[in-house]
């Protein structure tokens, strides 16, 4: 299994209630259906993906996270996702506030622009860093709001969101399954880690 | 074209006879029934695999095949009904009626009133959806149907399988529900109300009693589907298929003729084909039961309250071109699921064809409908081996 699956699977009780926001294909709702008897519902905008969804199974709702979670109830979920999504949505702070709003708990996962090979490519390069994390160019992006630990970190901070934990992965690519030792995670994250994955609440 | 792989080609009406009376929504009873109806595929050895089809406001029991080898056009939903298309008719058994208060079969205000001899016109009672909930109940149990794998419909045919959901939990797995609403909007009443004053005032309408006048108000008939073509479909669509083309006369100067544009002659067409072939006091009364309808009126209004009482899994599907049943309405049916927290799924199909979108072949639409109902499909086989990780 993809080993920030396996971070994430820890967090999430058995036959909870779960929403995954910007759930793509459905790879990780159909996983934790699977392995978690979850009860999940995917959010979407991609029609291919929704149709992904669908064909697996799953509860998929097309809707644009942009413009808020107001249909979902307060504390309506156990544990709201958005994973690769953070950095893709227009405004982040107000996603991380409906998130919270709505779950109890939400597990959040990003690139991390502070990743020290980021750094490196644009002190050494003077460019955008495009790698297979971060595959498109500047102006052709979805990523509109790239962040780096420390950015996410001040970010809840400043909107008294609890964190409950953090894993760093040091290998590009969410799709890892090299595991990363649990030292990188305390010791210098924001440098070490390629890929972060936060436990948060409120 | 009957002989088309994916079409359930020539396909025969049955009817079944009620012999009891039947107590309408309104308070009035109905002596007895007929209903029309029609079914394609196969029924399984345990009887799981039945689907059914709703129909709304001008459709009947022919959704697929033909009923004749030189038949021109098949059943009205021939793009989503037939081997190996969406609705798969070599895994479902999927049955589709004509609704009371119709006119292609089934007991409505052109049957002979028993008491009067006479056709019930304008005294046939006033129907609601429950009422057709409930005589598709009676069909289900005439065919030993216990529980549908889906109760499927598009439109007011949405309304109904929302009905089923809230009436009869226990007896359908799925409901699909297609540009549909939980309730009319006053604009679609308003559009409604018109439709009805056109034949109303219609000359050979004779307050619903043309049949004893040996004539139609086709005229009023006409007006109203006109009005309906033109709500159905949307702006860009119509431009895009007619334009300012002229049918025939010209603008030139100097030249005094007598104007058609192609869009004038295309309303008249459909407006003179539908008046020739459509009842116009089911007309009167379907539009009505559109307009009564709201799902959640006896749940305090609170349709999240309504669904509560569901069991079954929900898709919802809109069309972002449709005005008459906008993504919007759809979203209120999605939004009170959640609420109560039911299964749901819902896409918004970017289709250009506006609310008849639901009836014509539309790529996405069609890949997820299929996608869903496959799954459907898989479901109700592991069901009839007995595993019970299925669902």
């Amino acid at each position: 299994m993809r080993h920030d699956l396996i971070t994430l699977n820890q967090w999430i009780d058995t036959g909870s209630r779960v929403l995954d926001l910007g759930c793509g294909e459905g790879t990780l709702l159909a996983q934790l259906v699977e392995n978690k008897n979850v009860r999940g519902l995917g959010v979407e905008i991609d029609a291919d993906n929704i149709t992904r969804c669908i064909a697996k199974g799953l509860n998929v709702i097309e809707q644009n996270i942009d413009n808020g979670l107001s249909n979902f109830a307060d504390n309506s979920f156990d544990t709201v996702l958005l994973t690769q999504t953070l950095q893709a949505v227009h405004r982040p702070d107000y996603v991380l506030q409906e998130m919270l709003r709505v779950g109890k708990e939400c597990i959040i996962t990003f690139p991390n622009f502070g990743y020290w090979q980021v750094r490196l490519y644009l002190m050494l390069r003077g460019k955008m860093p495009v790698s297979k994390m971060m595959p498109y160019h500047w102006y052709d992006t979805p990523n509109i709001h790239f962040c780096t630990v420390k950015d996410f970190e001040a970010l809840c901070r400043a909107q008294g969101i609890k964190i409950l934990h953090r894993s760093v992965q040091a290998v590009q690519g969410a799709d890892s399954k090299i595991k990363t030792p649990s030292w990188y995670s305390k010791l210098w994250p924001n440098f070490l880690g390629a890929h972060a994955i936060y436990h948060v609440t409120r | 074209m009957t002989s088309a792989s994916n079409s359930v080609g020539i396909v025969a009406v049955q009817t079944v006879h009620f012999d009891q009376p039947f107590s309408v929504s309104c308070g009035r009873e109905l002596p007895s029934l007929d209903i029309v109806y029609e079914t394609y595929g196969q029924l399984n050895a345990d009887r799981s695999n039945a689907v059914l089809v709703c129909h709304a406001l001008s459709g009947d029991h022919h959704a697929a095949g033909y009923h004749s080898a030189d038949d021109k056009k098949p059943g009205w939903w021939d793009n989503y009904i037939g081997p190996g298309k969406a609705i798969d008719t070599n895994q479902f058994y999927v049955v589709s009626l004509n609704n009371i208060g119709g006119c292609a079969g089934s007991t409505g205000p052109s049957s002979i009133n028993p008491e009067t001899n006479e056709p019930w016109g304008p005294d046939f009672p006033t129907l609601r959806v429950r009422d057709w909930v409930e005589t598709q109940r009676m069909l289900a149990d005439y065919l030993a149907v216990e529980q549908w794998a889906a109760v499927i419909g598009g439109s007011l045919g949405g309304m109904q399988a929302m009905r089923w959901a809230l009436e009869y939990p226990e007896r359908l797995r799925h409901c699909v529900v297609i540009a549909s609403a939980l309730k009319l909007t006053a604009q679609n009443i308003a559009f409604n109300k018109t439709s009805r004053t056109a034949i109303s005032s219609d000359p050979e309408f004779y307050e619903g009693r043309y049949y004893q006048h040996n004539t139609l108000p086709r005229h009023g008939l006409a007006i109203a589907r006109m009005i309906g073509h033109i709500t159905y479909l949307s702006d860009g669509v119509m431009g895009e298929k007619f334009g300012r083309d002229l049918r025939s006369g010209t603008f030139e100067q100097g030249i005094e003729s007598e104007l058609e544009f192609q869009v004038e002659s295309y309303l008249r067409h459909q407006g003179d084909v539908f008046s020739e072939s459509f009842d116009a006091n089911t007309y009167m009364l379907m539009t009505k039961a559109l307009d009564l309808f709201d799902l959640a009126r006896e749940y305090d209004n609170d349709p999240v309250k309504a669904f509560a009482e569901a069991k079954c899994r929900f898709l919802v599907i809109s069309f972002t071109s449709d005005w008459r049943f906008s993504p919007e309405r759809s979203r209120e049916i999605v939004n009170a699921l959640i609420g109560a927290e039911k299964s749901v799924s819902y896409a918004e199909v970017d289709a250009p064809l506006g609310h008849d979108s639901f009836l014509l072949p539309v790529e996405r639409y069609n890949n997820l409908f299929t996608a869903y109902m496959q799954k459907v499909a898989q479901e109700q086989q592991s069901l009839s081996q007995g595993d019970d990780h299925a669902a």
